[in-house]
């Protein structure tokens, strides 16, 4: 049965470490594995999706609507932006952190209010954290992506030391021992 | 080693293994990673050329010198080498020569969604098309030798979902052929109209055996499973089927889409008691099968626009889809936006005071068109702004030379600005054009061109002055000014749109993302003195915001590079403080 995992957030949030590190993790547990990524111009700070998807044997390198288990969000407003991809009974994750896009800097839109509320409400499981505060806590804004991936390793049966040896080998060695502190802020256990 | 790769990386891979000695691409999205990925192996010489016309020319020159060779671009890209593409078909090769086109369906990256097939059948090129990465690095190494046994270049036709998804390859080991000796042969190479028309029954015999080739050969392969629904189909469309119907559908899948086989279709239909093409964009496949005679369902309940995806097919073919919560809630859109500290936005602020009719180009600064600068009213094609604004003060004369102004990036310049520059220096309209110099080719990622005095693998290289440039073509106007100095920028469009001769304004500043660049510290909110006039708020940078009817930077995202405090009037924005 294919798993599927939707990362979505702003451009130049990091979105493509988040899915290269779960590439790397879910491919050395022997899945058959693939990740689609998004290049050019969404890239400049508008909505960017990532899809992870793995099991046996995986076909579409995309998630459709009602097929998502997890949503790892960066942002409010993209998690709810993104509900409808989830599954029955999938979950999300999600930082806090708000960032208005340009129509709410311009005034054109405003954003919506109490969005994580507005989520659970249609009875589906929201794992919030403030994980910029982490991040930074950790010693980067820049790794909020792997608190996040700390925060979603608690619904996996991989052990967190296989997490760990997958951001070794993902992320430049100057900044393992930072994105290695991020991992444990977002799981809790630090 | 079983690894996952992206599907550019794994062309790339098998490029690298077939012993491809040359390779030339001009970037495009999504096509620039096989030959960022090709520069990684030191075997191949890898290089960026100015444009993809010059790209394909290189990797011509290559295959004649006897050496196997590449060439990669976006589907636009090969409108611009199509001149070199139909006549290297009556050519043919000498070595194998093969080329990569990437479509970008759903538009994610481009300003149209062209079916690249139409060049390989109207140039009578094969053309094969991997539906993942694995595809992607085996159609690789194997289009080289097939380049060489019909003496044909081949095309790669990659999507943005082939492009850009990871899946696993198993790599093997690089085996470069023996050269094939350069001799020379004015009746196949010299495209001269006597040696022309002895080639183009060459083209058309050939033509004839690639269809019984494509009958036979392992690109294509039926999967039997149920016999009630037969689907034919190709690329990343294959994957979605294979998601919906799995072991419910028979499958004829093709690998190779030019020129499509006759035989195994007829005998594939006659195995199955309905036949659908699923295919994204045009119905290339799905007209062949008409003109064999076969009744088929295709672009009836399949749109011809956009991306595919395993719903989409499911519901337009009949198939429940999962059911899914939807949020009563407008949902404010995130468009793309130029990135805080852009250069390009102090320079389309200004245009947009002065209310400039702006001809516009290809690359980041097209988001200089977007509110609430809405500084751009035309973007068509790599260096169309040049040309156009010709047109356009030829056509409205004096009325229009004084307000209009063409902007164009450094990269798309060279690509294709220079022979529209030389129109003007030469057919002399008092045009403004603005060259926005950000000193690297920016929307694809950041890729060195002709004029930053670096080569694809980051070494010095050749620098092409654009000032001694402009001046060779005949224009005596050239101003150089700092887009993040709006007085200076102000001052010399005014100056420029006013002088009664041709004019190069260079808008020059690198690129705010570039690893090089030091960044200020983030800008400071004076919030008694702001008294949330918003006038910070006409350059739309994505770092500042209006809250509480004050002005309020996002420290993640500000580089201090100072715009918006010019446009203060109260001194409410201030530098920030260095950290120690």
């Amino acid at each position: 049965m294919t798993k599927n995992i939707m990362i979505v957030g702003v451009g130049g949030q990091g979105s493509l470490l988040a899915s290269k590190l779960l590439g790397h993790l879910l491919l050395s547990e022997g899945y058959d594995v693939k990740v689609s990524e998004v290049h050019g111009m969404s890239q400049r700070g508008g909505s960017v999706v990532t899809y992870v998807r793995f099991g046996e044997k995986v076909y579409s390198p995309i998630i459709d609507k009602g097929e998502a288990d997890f949503i790892v969000s960066f942002e409010q407003l993209e998690a709810a932006r993104y509900v409808e991809y989830l599954k029955k009974d999938g979950r999300i994750v999600t930082n806090t952190q708000k960032i208005d896009p340009m129509p709410v800097i311009t005034g054109a839109a405003s954003y919506p209010e109490h969005l994580i509320e507005k989520i659970q409400t249609l009875g589906i499981a929201v794992d919030a954290m403030d994980c910029l505060s982490l991040a930074e806590k950790a010693g980067s804004s820049k790794a909020v992506n792997i608190v996040l991936m700390g925060r979603l390793s608690k619904y996996f049966d991989i052990p967190a030391e296989k997490w760990q040896k997958a951001i070794t080998e993902c992320v430049p060695a100057k900044f393992a021992e930072l994105n290695q502190k991020a991992f444990l802020f977002g799981r809790g256990e630090a | 080693m079983r690894q996952l790769m992206l599907g550019n990386q794994a062309l790339a891979r098998g490029l690298y293994e077939a012993g491809c000695s040359v390779v030339s691409s001009y970037p495009g999205t999504p096509s620039t990673e096989v030959t960022e990925e090709a520069a990684k192996y030191d075997a191949i010489y890898c290089e960026w050329a100015p444009n993809e016309k010059v790209a394909m020319e290189v990797a011509f020159g290559a295959s004649l010198a006897g050496k196997r060779s590449f060439c990669g671009m976006k589907h636009v890209g090969l409108n611009v080498a199509a001149d070199p593409l139909f006549t290297c078909s009556y050519t043919g090769v000498n070595a194998g020569m093969v080329i990569c086109v990437a479509d970008d369906a759903g538009m994610h990256s481009s300003q149209n969604e062209q079916d690249s097939r139409h060049h390989a059948i109207a140039s009578k090129i094969p053309m094969l098309e991997p539906a993942d990465s694995g595809e992607a690095y085996a159609f690789a190494k194997k289009a080289f030798a097939l380049s060489e046994e019909f003496d044909t270049p081949v095309i790669i036709k990659m999507c943005t979902r082939v492009a850009h998804s990871q899946s696993i390859v198993e790599e093997g080991t690089r085996v470069v052929p023996d050269p094939i000796p350069y001799e020379k042969n004015i009746a196949k190479y010299v495209m001269m109209p006597g040696n022309a028309i002895r080639r183009h029954p060459i083209v058309e015999e050939r033509t004839r055996k690639l269809v019984q080739f494509a009958e036979s050969c392992e690109f294509n392969r039926i999967e039997m499973g149920s016999a009630e629904l037969g689907i034919i189909t190709s690329s990343t469309s294959y994957q979605y089927v294979k998601e919906v119907f799995g072991e419910r559908a028979s499958i004829l899948k093709l690998g190779m889409v030019n020129p499509l086989p006759e035989r195994l279709i007829l005998d594939f239909a006659a195995k199955v008691e309905k036949l659908v093409i699923v295919e994204e964009l045009d119905p290339i496949i799905e007209n062949h099968c008409k003109q064999l005679g076969l009744t088929v369902t295709g672009k009836d309940v399949l749109p011809m626009e956009g991306e595919y995806s395993q719903n989409l097919i499911a519901e337009r073919l009949g198939v429940q889809i999962p059911a899914y919560r939807k949020l009563n809630e407008t949902m404010p859109n995130r468009p793309p936006v130029m990135c805080a500290g852009c250069p390009h936005r102090g320079l389309f602020y200004i245009l947009s005071k002065n209310q400039c009719t702006v001809l516009g180009d290809i690359g980041c600064y097209t988001l200089g068109a977007v509110a609430p600068l809405n500084a751009m009213e035309m973007t068509l094609c790599m260096g169309a702004s040049i040309s156009s604004v010709h047109g356009f003060n030829k056509a409205l004369g004096a009325e229009s030379e004084g307000r209009t102004v063409a902007v164009i990036g450094d990269s798309t310049f060279m690509h294709s600005g220079m022979t529209g520059l030389a129109n003007i220096a030469y057919n002399q309209s008092n045009s403004t054009v603005i060259i926005l110099d950000n000193s690297i080719t920016g929307m694809t990622g950041h890729q060195q061109n002709p004029t930053t005095g670096y080569n694809i693998k980051g070494d010095p290289a050749g620098k092409i002055d654009l000032e001694s440039l402009c001046r060779s073509m005949g224009f005596a106007r050239v101003a150089v000014v700092d887009p993040y100095d709006l007085d200076a920028c102000d001052r010399v469009l005014k100056e420029e749109l006013a002088a009664c001769e041709p004019s190069v304004i260079i808008s020059r500043r690198p690129c705010a993302l570039l690893k090089y660049v030091k960044h200020n510290p983030p800008l400071t909110v004076k919030e008694e003195k702001c008294v949330g006039c918003k006038s910070c708020m006409k350059l739309g940078c994505p770092a500042i915001s209006i809250k509480d009817k004050k002005a309020a930077i996002d420290n993640t995202l500000c580089v201090g590079c100072g715009v918006c405090q010019q446009l203060c009037k109260f001194d409410a924005l201030q530098p920030g403080e260095v950290q120690k």
